[in-house]
């Protein structure tokens, strides 16, 4: 085996320097009742060439890639990503290394780390932001635990309906074994942006929780979430899914949030059916010593040269134990550095551009369906995604294009039985991947199945 | 030793991004606007964008290759670091986790056009569980930390459903750092267990504490000190016979494998490290994967969905009323995942050679070392061994000094200062892809700073000369953050 490097006779002579009879014997300490009864039953191993040929049959099964057309956001978007990315993010020397506890060997990390903790705070409007979390929707768990810490005994938290629904089922499963208690807001039926009217009959609250652009492609009204979120003495944690937005929308920050957290995968990270994604997490820095997860900061060396090292580790479980800020230990590191290769890719004046054709893009596919007879459902602004109230038997329509592959949008109805606005709903996605050409191409191909 | 392994090479500084660049500037080839402009979002909702800086192409690719030549990791060297099994990394994973089939996949997409990645995740499911010899599998958790998470779940979970609530768990002091704080986010309060002088848990200590308020216990086999807890099976009856449940902390797998059941050694939880034992590069602190096995009466609990396999294909199944839920959007790092599929699949059942070939190298540092640095556990260990500063004290010298000086010998120091049972300790993970000759260099090596320390000891004090920064003033970035640049 090519992994192995050990010959026989290194073996043995190895066995021998330990002073043991054989390599069974290594296993002397595992006494009768811990040990298998049988080999494992593992297929045979394959060459390099086999897994090849294994792995692209499997993949060729997927309808990804070239030839098929994704309208679909919902948490993971289809974006460009520059080629120096995957080639500067495979250097062995970032891939191969561990969490840098030997910071004189891995200030290539470290500065990475300092740079994409400088940008996301930037990106998002806030005085600091840790080193990554797993996704966004355990960065928002995290972050709602969080304000559980500074909520000094309120043991509540409300979540808006409109955030991504598999966000809030993962707050749910945080939050099932402690003592704290998640509500929900509903959604206003006309604009589809949080309603906020039920909030004055919520007491007790640590935090109100909302994602802009929502999970239905609405911008939500942030200000006025923060003042009410603070006229109850609840910390407003901003969520979010799609960060690129942040290239035209007002920063989270800028609107006064005091806990923003998201997911990155935008942000030059391949969709890969969901995951390795980027937990974003940002906060005030009065708060940083009750953040989650790892954070780099500057120091300076013997010699007095600048230099990065992992920092407020006191913070973390193993100093703190059980008393830690969260158990975060391996994050999303190298996906963390992704984002800060892109936005240091698309610079200050880029992000912009490409936010502006994202949200042209999705104007473009949205006006066109609507030409179709599609309604929109909520009257409130978008970004790249929009929900609309499909023409009759459009489901049906919908698993046709797939064969042809095209995804037309994602229906709501099931991911929201509890709302019937949500029957014939569905959210579309356009960004800058999707060109002019394969959004007519998708509308025509709707006509066409409508007459 | 024949001269040094390491050199000064070339290293060139680097200023931070926003100290670059020049606004106009891009990097990024930007699609052609082929639709018309949209109509300007209302005043309120407009920004001003973040202030990023601009920079050409060139400036950001000689700034990440310069970045990386700080950097010191697997390929560069060996990289000994106890607990976290930095062993070679197959290059075929990464063209492989790049397959546009599955680096573009939206997981949205209806089961019947992602029949690929969930016949993965299913076969993995599946290795997993012919690994442990436990009964079912969830790929969801994102970490070791993410599923020890997961694992006190469902623990809570189960109790809930027995109409419990236990709020205590008993943690060996030679467990990873992690679990009492993942115990004490399900509102469990970690009971600290001592070791016995040898190293391992004793049952009587164990039967001492455990009660019935207890939940169970969470022990990390082969243990911190690199040793198997040899009386495990006792232990975990023990907690049964309390009503309690066992977790195994499975990140110390890599010694294990084709040897231990954990079913019969009475697991009911453990989890796996994908990016220690089955080899998925670490990425300087992640994305990692921390599946979770379990025995048959926890199945129901584990998170959704999970990949089943049905007539006709493979499919997601969500309905599961006792699951804890969903622990991660979507379905957990699915590249991660891929890339331990391939491992898995390149060496089947040889994995057992791997742990036989991870404890021999592991033993083979231990026996050439232990005249020389004083060892912890002076016997047989499994995948690691710990040795400590004990007899460097009287020169003046620490695990710090020495760890310093092996960066100028050219090699990655071990973990350091942990486990805490043992003051001032280093813990040796060699791994099974080093060979023969690379640890006789780095035992020399460490038999040469032995000797340094005593004769020269300024030499570790002042040590690592040859990086591009020197020892960094810790408690200074401590005592006065600066976490975000260019303020």
């Amino acid at each position: 085996m090519r992994y192995l490097p050990h010959t026989p006779e290194d073996v043995s002579a190895m066995l021998e320097r330990v002073g043991l009879p054989s390599v069974e014997a290594l296993f002397e300490a595992l006494p009768d009742a811990c040990r298998r009864e049988t080999p494992m039953d593992l297929p045979a191993p394959l060459t390099e060439w086999d897994l090849i040929i294994r792995m692209e049959s499997l993949a060729a099964s997927m309808a990804a890639g070239s030839g098929n057309r994704v309208f679909m956001g919902a948490g993971s978007y289809s974006h460009y990503i520059p080629a120096l990315i995957p080639q500067l993010l495979g250097r062995s020397e970032f891939t191969t290394a561990y969490t840098p506890y030997q910071p004189e060997v891995s200030q290539g990390t470290l500065q990475a780390i300092f740079e994409y903790q400088t940008l996301t705070a930037r990106l998002l409007g806030m005085e600091v932001a840790n080193a990554s979390m797993y996704d966004g929707a355990s960065a928002l768990a995290e972050g709602l635990l969080m304000a559980i810490r500074l909520g000094k005994g309120r043991k509540k938290v409300a979540l808006s309906q409109a955030i991504h629904p598999h966000y809030r089922e993962v707050v749910q499963t945080y939050f099932a074994p402690t003592e704290f208690e998640v509500l929900t807001l509903p959604v206003d039926p006309a604009t589809g942006r949080t309603d906020f009217s039920g909030l004055e009959g919520m007491d007790d609250l640590a935090a109100l929780a909302v994602q802009s652009p929502n999970f239905f492609g609405c911008i939500e009204d942030l200000q006025s979430a923060v003042s009410l979120s603070h006229g109850a003495k609840a910390l407003l944690v901003a969520a979010f899914t799609e960060p690129l937005a942040f290239g035209l929308l007002p920063s989270p920050g800028s609107q006064g949030a005091d806990i923003v957290c998201g997911e990155g995968q935008s942000l030059g990270i391949p969709q890969s059916f969901g995951g390795p994604g980027l937990g974003m997490f940002a906060c005030r820095m009065a708060h940083v010593r009750n953040m989650p997860g790892r954070v780099v900061g500057q120091t300076k060396d013997m010699n007095g040269e600048r230099g990065f090292v992992l920092t407020l580790s006191t913070r973390e479980q193993h100093i703190r134990r059980e008393k830690a800020t969260s158990n975060i230990c391996s994050n999303q590191g190298l996906c963390a550095t992704a984002s800060a290769m892109y936005m240091a890719t698309l610079g200050g004046t880029g992000i912009r551009k490409l936010a502006a054709l994202n949200r042209d893009k999705a104007a473009y596919l949205k006006k066109a369906l609507e030409g179709l007879g599609f309604t929109p459902l909520f009257t409130s602004p978008v970004f790249n995604e929009f929900t609309l109230k499909a023409a009759q038997g459009f489901g049906r329509i919908r698993e046709k294009l797939m064969e042809k592959g095209m995804v037309a949008g994602l229906g709501l109805e099931g991911l929201y039985p509890e709302m019937p606005e949500m029957k014939e709903a569905f959210l579309f996605c356009a960004t800058e991947t999707a060109s002019r050409e394969d959004m007519d191409a998708l509308v025509e191909a709707i006509r066409g199945e409508l007459l | 030793m024949n001269g040094d392994f390491a050199t000064t090479g070339l290293i060139f500084k680097e200023a931070l991004l926003w100290e670059k660049g020049k606004k106009g500037r891009t990097a990024f080839s930007m699609p052609a606007a082929d639709v018309p402009p949209a109509k300007e979002l209302p005043e309120a909702l407009q920004g001003e964008g973040p202030d990023f800086p601009d920079l050409s192409e060139l400036e950001v690719v000689r700034h990440y290759t310069r970045l990386s030549q700080w950097n010191y990791g697997v390929d560069s060297g060996m990289y000994p670091l106890g607990s976290c099994t930095m062993k070679y990394n197959p290059k075929i994973h990464e063209k492989l986790a790049a397959l546009p089939g599955f680096a573009s996949a939206h997981p949205l997409l209806p089961e019947s056009l992602s029949q690929g990645a969930l016949q993965l995740m299913f076969e993995l499911q599946e290795m997993l569980k012919a690994v442990t010899g436990l009964d079912a599998a969830s790929l969801q958790p994102a970490a070791g930390a993410h599923g020890e998470l997961c694992g006190m779940m469902l623990f809570d979970a189960w109790f809930r459903s027995q109409g419990e609530k236990r709020d205590r768990i008993l943690i060996p002091d030679t467990a990873h750092g992690t679990n009492p704080a993942s115990a004490a986010l399900c509102g469990m309060k970690p009971v600290a267990l001592a070791s016995g002088e040898d190293g391992i848990l004793h049952p009587e200590a164990v039967a001492a504490l455990m009660d019935d308020r207890t939940a169970g216990i969470m022990i990390t086999n082969p243990n911190t000190l690199g040793l198997f807890e040899s009386h495990f099976a006792e232990i975990a009856a023990i907690v049964h016979a309390k009503g309690g449940l066992v977790y195994c902390d499975g990140a110390n797998m890599n010694a294990v494998m084709g040897y231990v059941d954990m079913k019969r050694m009475g697991v009911d939880v453990m989890h796996f490290n994908l990016h220690k034992t089955f080899s998925t590069p670490h990425g300087g602190g992640g994305p990692g994967a921390g599946p979770v096995c379990v025995v048959e009466k926890l199945a129901p609990f584990l998170p959704v969905p999970r990949v089943v396999k049905r007539e006709g294909g493979y499919a997601l199944e969500t309905e599961a009323p006792l699951s804890i839920g969903r622990l991660h959007a979507f379905y957990g790092n699915f590249g991660v995942l891929l890339k331990a599929w391939a491992y898995i699949r390149s060496l089947g059942p040889e994995l057992k050679r791997v742990s036989e070939m991870a404890v021999l190298n592991a033993n083979y540092i231990r026996a050439s070392l232990k005249d020389f640095y004083d060892i912890a556990q002076d016997r047989v260990c499994m995948h690691e061994c710990v040795f400590s500063d004990k007899n460097l004290k009287s020169f003046g010298v620490s695990t710090l000094d020495v760890a310093k000086r092996l960066i100028d010998l050219g090699f990655h120091p071990p973990t350091v200062y942990f486990p805490l049972v043992v003051a001032g300790a280093m813990m040796v993970e060699p791994t099974e892809t080093e060979s023969v000759e690379e640890l006789d260099r780095f035992i020399e090596a460490m038999k040469r700073i032995r000797k340094e320390a005593e004769e020269s000891p300024d030499l570790l004090h002042e040590a690592p000369q040859r990086t591009r920064v020197r020892r960094l003033d810790e408690t200074a970035a401590a005592r006065t953050p600066c976490l975000c640049g260019g303020m």
